[in-house]
């Protein structure tokens, strides 16, 4: 994994607007890429773009949550999504989640306290042969029943 | 022009191209119903109320945004039009909180029209359980109900598109958008400057005026208060229509009648102000011109556009006239002067001024208008809030007599009456500032190059030998045009620009009665209420220069002694402070 | 450095006689045999990357790395099957390959000259190779869009070349008119492979009818429905032809610059893609002066960040400009007012994938395939309860039955078909009595489902359609951009209504509440989304009605999905009392003594289903 950028350190998000500035169209690559180097997009990041953009705070903050990609608070160490794509969810990826939100006490979309683990439900990973699917970070978990959730948590 | 023939229900109609069906309809009196749509400011087609069907054609069309074509059968009266329209109003009324008998806006709600209209009587799809919404009232001017919100983007459009701001925006998605301030902020801690176009411009009551009239009618309760009213010059263009009376009633006698029948003890006019107003611009005008000070200068009379100025050109606040706004100078004048000749104290005077505008209620509460810690001005009401008064005590508006302001602080010439319009200031200013440089009457007293809607303004104004080029621009968007090209060194051969946050100058402010989105396709209130400034300037009033408004002239030969004296710059003149467009912290 | 044509033949020329051994040539350099393994996302997720590295590894040690290739490539469709490796010039076909086999197929295949027999499908392992062309899985197939998935290493355009690659585009740059093109197109009755079917060439003469000094290219490569994969593949295993597809678009409608949208999802594919248009680039293939006639064109990759609407080709386009994905109203179509307001032509990516091979081709050569009604191949992402799982391309008119039972090798653990759902969320559920109906834009639509983009769900009597109807609701509610109010408040309320019905609390009245609801989407939306968002609960209304019936009125889910409405119980008759069950039970909701009977506390039982997974004495009930 990458390591972060603190929101803090400015400069090289002036970079990445200064790069795509001139490109019509810039601000979802600029949220991409700012997003990619801190790992989330705050307030204090947001406005920085609004500014230099010279755009309203209320229209970056209009993209960044139409999007579902884009997250205004950090997120876990490991990212667990797991797949609900319609081939997963015929196959039972509802039970998998189930399991999973169970094992670790927190919902779809909540991080958990001790800010190791995020569950998602993803759209479609496109690895339907392996349905259902889920992913920690870049590992993929296939053939998934909800009893294998305990042991494959047990390895983060 | 290219002409299209279409049929309408059958009716023939020819229309330019470029001509919608919405707009097709109307000029044949076919009634489409609408939300969401603003003409020229929102047109997305987003409410579908406004749903038709065209022969041969898929789904249905929303009228608002569809261009009629050649040859195009439009039918709006079908099973399936009158069916989809109403399943959706009550999709629309089932995510709404209907309580319209509390409701600020009831018998002037769109959404409650459209309901009468398309005949609900039921809502078949309620929700398994009612969102619970945090109603934002941190404003001393907005406030904002989500639960009232239907999502039509108008405030948003307008916000953004005409005032340049974009404090409020469309968040989120789905079931989930909201319009609202960037990470749901209140709505006083991000951009806004307060102007009100959101809340005249919301077809419900989502976003409404901060009501302070239990303020003004404890005051008028309280016997140890003297209790004193100014209204604005652009109340009497405006007022009436809260009582039915057509867009652009003059009503400047049954204003002041009102006012009486309230109670007040005494019944002013903002009008003398801004006839003082111009004695001191005018002034400051000619001295940096003819001293060499901060050029252009600009007006200070719009609380929206003071502000804006102080988020967005911090470092073009020299250019502002000192002069404090006509209701700041009001409030002074009335706390100082009146209260000392009818040997009050200062403290026992309140003073309420009657606005067409919320930004006055941000204004009101500025430190830097008060005198020895009293306010100017006690509190500031917009002209819906006193329809609102009126008609709480009973007073039948219409059929009121003309009456007259009260004397000395109520006298006004037309120069003070057409404030209340883009360019009006400007105008008023050259008339007075003319005669005083050349020292004679002019022959020509109106200035039709700075009146009228046209967003950014251009003039020259011959003054003798001098000529002082002059600029005025309304509405946030043209605003920015404007100190845009300042900033950028482009206007500098410019001696004065007149700046008014809303469209179409207080006319068509924030706090005047509200006019539905379909009232506004056949007229602009703009132009209509400007008239009847205009019309009461030219054919009202004796007089129509500030400069020989004898009131004013009394004012200075008995306490101020001349324009921008020490005694003026005291109490007439404030200063600006830079602030933060975002305060997160 | 910028090519000729003659160069980029030359540069073919060679590159086939390398890898002409795959398309059933003669090898004629020194490396005589390749391994193929597929890097497409479902191999490359059972770590199809890690076997390629060891195996190139391996080849090293024993000093073969000149001799023998390995080469990844996109998909080859059978992703159930997956990894898959296939070995030329015999083409033996290996599945489930681990990234621990390489040694053993190092040394036994490569050196041995042995078959790894555990390797092979059951269905040709009398014969494993030239599999691609014996397992049943292909044989029905017609892989067009798909042709070059597989066969070639997407990241090396001397690949695309030596098959032919922008041929067509020099056929097209410098013997034709645009208006031939478009007539090209038009003649070969190639319609969008995106959902809506328009006719791709009509889409391009009205945009190049349309007066503009700017016009745009714009791939629709955000592809999300969800089960459809086919628009990933090919831009995994073939991005050149997009790349290639895209300039003749350009040409024929007189465009200069182009988009692709791609979901930030495929990160395999947006990398794919591209290395694509930058090797294009070096070959003068985009950019200034293309082929030396003058035309100008050059592509620009924009990332989705997550909206299913996006897909929409306003929302996109609004995406693309920088905004929120909201749909525009249309008029003004895209033909005319697109991107930054110019005329902007959008394809589909799979759309686009047939192009150049109708240029090379010719119209009639596409036009014979298919019905009278959609003509051509189409790619289906086939998922759910079916044996193979994956990507396959039929023709036009080919029968569910064929693709789900022949192609798809049928239902696994000997459960009966159910329904298949086409057309994502806005198609429909089309049940056994309509298996036969040959597939077409048309007989779909008159079924109650929906091309769409081509995902194929299998289900079988294990799923509740009542509950596959809300799984679709649910996604919509998700992915409604909210702009206009019977997509935004309708959905919403269907979705209640649904959630209502599988929680045992439907009332009478509410069938009828959803058929209105469905009314007013279908007329009164925005766009498609909304328009056809009630799809799914129609279909499954007007085949499964009386399952909607039982969960209102007798309150049972007869395929045993809606937790609501289902109760385990343990039959004492069967228990032996292992206790397995207690054990296994995540909430403790199960008791008793061993050796006797155990009970499941219906109170705290949250219907999981563990129990009945565990219980090797089959002897819990499931009602």
């Amino acid at each position: 994994m990458v390591d972060l950028i603190s929101i803090e350190n400015l400069e090289p998000l002036k970079e990445i607007i200064a790069q795509h500035k001139e490109e019509p169209g810039c601000i979802m690559p600029i949220l991409q890429e700012t997003q990619g180097a801190y790992g989330y997009l705050p307030i204090e990041l947001q406005k920085v773009i609004a500014d230099e953009l010279n755009v309203p705070l209320s229209e970056v903050y209009g993209i960044v949550t139409f999007y579902s990609q884009f997250t205004l608070v950090q997120k876990g160490k490991y990212k667990i999504g797991v797949c609900m794509g319609t081939a997963c969810y015929v196959r039972g990826a509802q039970n998998v989640v189930d399991r999973v939100e169970r094992e670790l006490g927190v919902v779809v979309g909540q991080t958990t306290e001790d800010k190791k683990f995020t569950i998602e439900a993803t759209r479609c990973l496109g690895a339907c042969g392996l349905a259902p699917v889920m992913m920690i970070n870049e590992d993929v978990y296939g053939a998934l029943t909800p009893d294998k959730i305990p042991d494959i948590l047990a390895k983060y | 022009m290219n002409m299209l023939n279409i049929k309408i229900n059958g009716q023939d109609v020819s229309v330019p191209a470029g001509t919608t069906i919405l707009e097709a309809a109307k000029s044949i009196n076919v009634h489409i119903p609408t939300l969401c749509y603003l003409k020229g400011i929102n047109e997305v087609g987003a409410c579908r109320m406004c749903l038709v069907e065209i022969k041969g054609g898929k789904s249905l069309v929303a009228s608002c945004v569809y261009p009629c074509s050649d040859g195009m059968e439009v039918f709006t009266n079908t099973p399936t039009v009158r069916d989809t329209r109403k399943a959706i109003l009550e999709l629309i009324l089932s995510n709404h909180n209907r309580e319209c008998t509390t409701c600020d806006r009831s018998g002037v709600c769109e959404l409650q029209q459209v309901s009468e209209d398309l005949g609900v009587r039921e809502i078949r799809y309620m929700p398994n359980k009612e969102e619970v919404y945090t109603i934002d009232a941190l404003s001393p001017s907005v406030v904002r109900d989500p639960s009232k919100c239907i999502l039509c983007g108008r405030c948003v459009s307008v916000c953004k598109d005409v005032q340049g701001l974009g404090a409020l925006g469309a968040t989120n998605r789905g079931f989930e958008k909201s319009v609202e301030p960037p990470f749901n902020m209140a709505l006083n801690d991000v951009n806004c400057i307060n102007c009100g176009q959101c809340i005249i411009n919301c077809p419900v009551g989502a976003l409404k005026e901060k009501d302070d009239t239990d303020r003004v009618w404890e005051a008028l309760a309280d016997p140890t208060k003297h209790v004193l009213v100014h209204s604005a010059p652009s109340v009497r263009a405006g007022l009436g229509e809260a009582f039915g009376l057509p867009i652009g009633s003059l009503v400047s006698g049954k204003l002041a009648a009102s006012l009486r029948r309230l109670g007040f003890d005494r019944v002013f006019d903002t009008n003398f102000a801004a006839d003082l107003c111009i004695m001191e611009e005018g002034t400051e005008l000619i001295g940096r011109v003819t001293s060499g000070g901060k050029l252009p200068m600009i007006t200070s009379c719009s609380p929206g556009w003071i502000k804006y100025c102080e988020m967005y050109y911090p470092d073009l606040l020299d250019h502002l006239s000192s002069c404090k706004s006509p209701q700041g100078m009001m409030g002074a004048v009335l706390k100082s002067h009146y209260a000392q000749s009818q040997g009050l104290d200062p403290k026992d005077v309140f003073v309420v001024s009657i606005m067409p505008c919320t930004a006055k209620k941000f204004e009101v509460l500025r430190p830097e208008l008060s005198q020895n810690g009293l306010p100017d001005n006690d509190v500031s009401i917009t002209s819906r809030e006193l329809a609102r008064m009126i008609k709480e005590a009973g007073i039948d508006f219409l059929s009121l007599p003309d009456e007259e302001f009260d004397e000395y602080y109520g006298d006004y010439t037309g120069a003070g009456t057409i404030f209340g319009a883009t360019g009006g200031v400007m105008e008023a200013a050259a008339r007075t500032a003319v005669e005083v440089i050349t020292g004679k009457e002019a022959e020509n007293i109106d200035y039709e190059a700075v009146r009228g809607v046209e967003g950014v303004k251009a003039a020259d104004i011959k003054a003798g030998d001098l000529t002082l080029k002059v600029m005025v621009a309304h509405g946030g968007a043209n605003i920015r045009k404007v100190m845009d090209d300042l900033r950028a060194g482009k206007l500098d051969d410019v001696h004065f620009i007149e700046l008014m946050a809303c469209p179409g100058g207080c006319v068509n402010g924030g706090g005047q009665p509200i006019v539905s989105a379909q009232d506004k396709m056949d007229k602009d209130i703009r132009v209509e209420r400007a008239k009847a400034l205009y019309h009461e300037d030219k054919d009202v009033l004796r007089l129509r220069k500030s400069h020989e408004n004898p009131s004013i002239k009394k004012l200075y030969d008995e306490f101020l002694e001349k324009p921008n004296s020490h005694k003026a710059h005291e109490l007439l003149h404030t200063t600006y402070t830079a602030r933060p467009k975002i305060n997160n912290k | 450095m910028k090519k000729s044509i003659e160069e980029l033949r030359q540069i073919g020329k060679e590159k086939l006689d390398r890898i002409g051994l795959r398309v059933g040539l003669e090898a004629k350099t020194e490396s005589k045999t390749q391994i193929m393994v597929c890097g497409g996302t479902g191999c490359h997720s059972s770590s199809s990357h890690i076997l390629i590295q060891n195996m190139k590894d391996e080849l090293k040690a024993h000093n073969l790395d000149k001799e023998v290739e390995v080469i990844q490539t996109g998909c080859f469709g059978l992703c159930q099957k997956g990894p898959i490796m296939i070995i030329y010039p015999e083409g033996t076909f290996y599945s489930h390959v681990q990234p621990s086999d390489f040694k053993e197929i190092v040394e036994k295949h490569i050196i041995g000259k042995e078959i790894v027999d555990r390797l092979v499908l059951d269905e040709i392992k009398a014969d494993p190779n030239d599999g691609l062309n014996k397992l049943e899985f292909y044989k029905k197939q017609k892989r067009n869009a798909l042709g070059n998935c597989g066969l070639i290493d997407p990241e090396c355009i001397d690949e695309y070349l030596a098959l032919k690659g922008y041929e067509a585009l020099h056929k097209v740059v410098t013997t034709m008119t645009q208006d031939e093109v478009i007539q090209e197109i038009l003649d070969s009755g190639l319609r969008g492979r995106g959902g809506a079917g328009f006719p791709t060439g009509m889409k391009w003469k009205f945009a190049k009818s349309a007066q503009n000094d700017k016009k745009f290219v714009v791939c629709n490569a955000d592809e999300g429905d969800p089960g459809a994969f086919m628009d990933r593949s090919v831009l995994e295993g073939d991005p050149h032809v997009i790349v290639e597809a895209m300039a003749i678009a350009a040409y024929a409608i007189g465009a200069d610059e182009g988009y692709v949208y791609v979901r930030a999802e495929y990160p395999i594919a947006v990398k794919r893609l591209t290395i694509a248009i930058n090797q294009a680039r070096e070959y003068g293939l985009l950019g200034k002066d293309i082929m030396g006639t003058g035309f100008n064109f050059d592509l620009h990759v924009r990332l989705g960040a997550g909206a299913f609407v996006c897909g929409e080709e306003t929302a996109l386009l609004n995406s693309v400009e920088g905004k929120r994905g909201e749909p525009r109203p249309r008029p003004p179509f895209p033909a005319n007012e697109g991107a930054f307001k110019k005329p902007t032509v959008l394809n589909n990516v799979e759309t686009l994938a047939n192009i150049p091979k109708i240029i090379r081709e010719g119209a009639q050569w596409f036009a014979n395939m298919g019905t009278d009604d959609s003509k051509g191949t189409k790619v289906f992402a086939l998922g759910g309860k079916i044996a193979n799982t994956g990507l396959v391309e039929v023709e036009m008119g080919t029968t569910l039955r064929e693709i789900v039972y022949d192609i798809g090798g049928g239902i696994p653990n000997e459960k009966a078909f159910k329904a298949a759902q086409t057309g994502g969320p806005s198609g429909g559920c089309i049940p056994t009595q309509h298996l036969d109906t040959p597939i077409d834009f048309k007989s779909l639509a008159q079924i109650g489902s929906m091309m769409g983009s081509g995902g194929l769900i299998v289900m079988d009597e294990d799923n509740c359609m009542v509950d596959v109807a809300r799984f679709f609701m649910d996604f919509i509610v998700d992915e409604s951009c909210g702009k206009c109010s019977p997509c935004r408040i309708g959905t919403k309320r269907m979705l209640e209504i649904l959630n209502r019905i599988c929680n045992g609390e439907g009332k009478e009245g509410d069938i009828e509440k959803l058929e209105d609801l469905a009314k007013a989407l279908k007329a009164g939306s925005l766009c498609a989304l909304g328009q056809t968002a009630a799809n799914p609960v129609l279909s499954t209304l007007r085949y499964f009605r009386p399952e909607y019936e039982a969960h209102i009125k007798e309150k049972k889910c007869p395929a045993g999905v809606c937790k609501n409405l289902i109760t385990f119980t343990i039959d004492p008759a069967k228990c032996v009392g292992c206790s397995l069950c207690a054990k296994k039970c995540p909430v403790n909701a199960i008791s008793g003594e061993v050796k006797s009977p155990f009970v499941i506390n219906q109170e705290e039982c949250i219907k999981c289903g563990l129990c009945l997974q565990t219980c090797k004495f089959k002897a819990i009930d499931k009602k």
